[in-house]
């Protein structure tokens, strides 16, 4: 794979930098490519919009912030509105359909996938923390940047004490993930 | 323990490398983007048998850490600028009584309080002249995770080899970006500890210096007696008003660094040997820089960069060599122009061409490209 772009954004409180980080710990320990994770991220604990990016490539990643994402995970209209700008041609937009609505002008070519991630976290997990997990799972289905059997191994690795909430939580995204259907904007 | 292969923040990464350089004690008050250090420390300094102290602000964090070498043990602080800014009282004490020590400034924007959350590249020259008097001083300059470990390690020998304070200054991406660090084997890391007097006690000189102009260091509680301060010093130490004492004093500590400057500085050469255009740069801004030579490359345009790992000592010979090869140089740096300066002195009459950006985002690809260009017309 060449340079991929990967932004997740939300709100701060929502895991959104432990998105990004956790898949870049399985990109790069697990399944061993270049990546590198950048933040930005206001002065706020909770609130506000966060964004959370991973540069991945086969070689060394030069510049490390996104530029134009392959793909923009948004979980928060906020953060819908402040970082859905450069998303490239042919990309992918995934949201959390219960908390953004896509607005304006997206570029061409642009599947979008609804994924009601806080509400597979909240109903059917029974954690509502669990919902960026509920999302990576369905960005792994959606995308294949990394493979479900890696994400799972590093999830274990990093929340031994929440196994059994986050693999529910990931089965359960991996599988709205797969049966999701892109439209067009 | 952490794992050997880790997947960090960089700032983690300077904590990493300061424990394996052997540090063991960190005195300090957290500032955001330094914050992770310090909470790092807090919790490993206390499994190695080391001390982790939260002081009530920065001056007192610094003067412990003065404190703690002298009794012999690695010491280090962790900052940014407006943290800096309070320290540097104390950066001259630990440069005239010849204090090994660290200080991590994680540059975020500024003045004042700035953005705390943003980078930016602002306290270059502050690392250099922030303490009254004249004084050589040696800052690094890492631009990954990996760096950030190893130049911590690196900052380290050089404050114990020259018995001086050193900075390490990244930038808030730098101090805040995740990346592979490889945690290298303990065996493999050269180590380097300051010269302790072997001499009788009766005959100890704590100021006098050995051939490469740097004194051997007693410790606090040893069986050599010794005073240290900030005054001006003769070689027992003590107080002295004679212009001998302070010529022959400031000359040694300015020449124990400016002469073994070839030993300190690093820099990375990056695509410059056939380069008509060349970019200077460093941090995260230079990520970028390699990103735009790439695609110049592809356009078919001769550029490289000289990429500066230290910025002080000024690596002026290689700067000046630089410029007797190439036609044009870019400045490329995250603040209103500081290296800018040192380059123009040391480059002429070579062009050099100043590319700012003082702002939390470095430089994008595409800008500096757009500068090479640009040059590349004229």
């Amino acid at each position: 794979m060449s340079r991929y772009e990967v932004r997740f954004g939300g709100f701060g409180g929502q895991g959104i930098v432990t998105m990004a980080v956790i898949l870049g710990e399985t990109v790069s320990l697990i399944e061993k490519k270049q990546c590198v994770q950048t933040q930005s991220y206001g002065p706020e604990a909770r609130g506000g919009a966060t964004k959370s990016e991973l540069v991945i490539d086969d070689v060394e990643v030069d510049y490390p912030k996104v530029q134009e994402p392959d793909v923009f995970v948004a979980m928060s209209r906020a953060a819908y509105l402040e970082y859905v700008d450069g998303l490239k041609d042919n990309g992918i937009l995934i949201i959390d359909e219960d908390l953004v609505e896509v607005e304006g002008d997206l570029p061409d070519g642009i599947k979008i996938y609804k994924i009601p991630a806080t509400r597979i976290a909240d109903v059917d997990v029974g954690v509502k923390q669990a919902t960026n997990v509920v999302m990576l799972g369905a960005l792994t289905a959606i995308t294949g940047i990394v493979t479900p059997e890696g994400l799972k191994k590093q999830i274990v690795e990093r929340w031994p004490r929440f196994k059994d909430t986050n693999l529910k939580a990931l089965e359960l995204g991996l599988k709205a993930g797969k049966e999701a259907v892109p439209t067009s904007a | 323990m952490p794992k050997r292969i880790m997947f960090t923040m960089g700032d983690i990464a300077c904590a990493e490398g300061a424990l394996s350089a052997g540090c063991r004690y960190f005195g300090g008050y957290p500032i955001t983007p330094a914050t992770e250090i310090a909470e790092w420390m807090s919790q490993r300094m206390p499994e190695l048998g080391g001390a982790y102290v939260q002081y009530e602000d920065e001056i007192a964090s610094i003067t412990s850490v003065i404190g703690a070498s002298w009794t012999g043990v690695k010491a280090m602080t962790a900052t940014s600028g407006p943290g800096v800014s309070l320290m540097l009282e104390a950066v001259g004490l630990a440069v005239m009584t010849e204090t090994p020590l660290v200080l991590v400034n994680i540059m975020r924007g500024g003045p004042s309080t700035g953005q705390p959350t943003r980078g930016q590249q602002g306290d270059v020259m502050q690392a250099k002249w922030g303490s009254h008097g004249d004084y050589q001083i040696i800052a690094l300059t890492p631009a990954s995770v990996q760096e950030m470990f190893d130049q911590t390690v690196q900052a380290f020998n050089l404050s114990e080899k020259y018995r001086t304070p050193v900075f390490v200054l990244a930038d808030e991406t730098v101090g805040h970006m995740r990346e592979r660090l490889v945690i290298p084997d303990k065996k493999k890391l050269k180590l380097e500890y300051r010269k302790q007097p072997t001499i009788d006690p009766s005959e100890y000189l704590p100021f006098k210096p050995d051939d490469d102009l740097v004194p051997p260091m007693a410790l606090f509680g040893s069986k050599y007696q010794f005073y240290a301060t900030g005054l001006t010093h003769d070689e027992r130490g003590y107080p002295s008003d004679k212009e001998d004492v302070q010529i022959r004093l400031i000359t040694r500590l300015n020449d124990k660094i400016l002469k073994n400057a070839d030993k300190i500085i690093d820099v990375e050469r990056f695509m410059l040997d056939d380069a008509k255009i060349a970019v200077i740069s460093y941090g995260t801004p230079s990520r970028s820089a390699k990103k735009a030579i790439r695609d110049a490359r592809e356009q078919g345009i001769k550029v490289g960069m000289l990429r500066l790992k230290t910025v002080w000592p000024f690596p002026e010979e290689q700067v000046a060599e630089l410029a007797s090869e190439v036609d044009h140089i870019i400045v490329a740096e995250q603040n209103m122009g500081q290296v800018y300066y040192m380059v123009k002195a040391f480059a002429a009459p070579t062009p050099i061409h100043l590319m700012t950006k003082p702002a939390g985002m470095p430089q994008l690809p595409n800008e500096i490209l757009d500068k090479i260009k640009e040059i590349k017309s004229i």
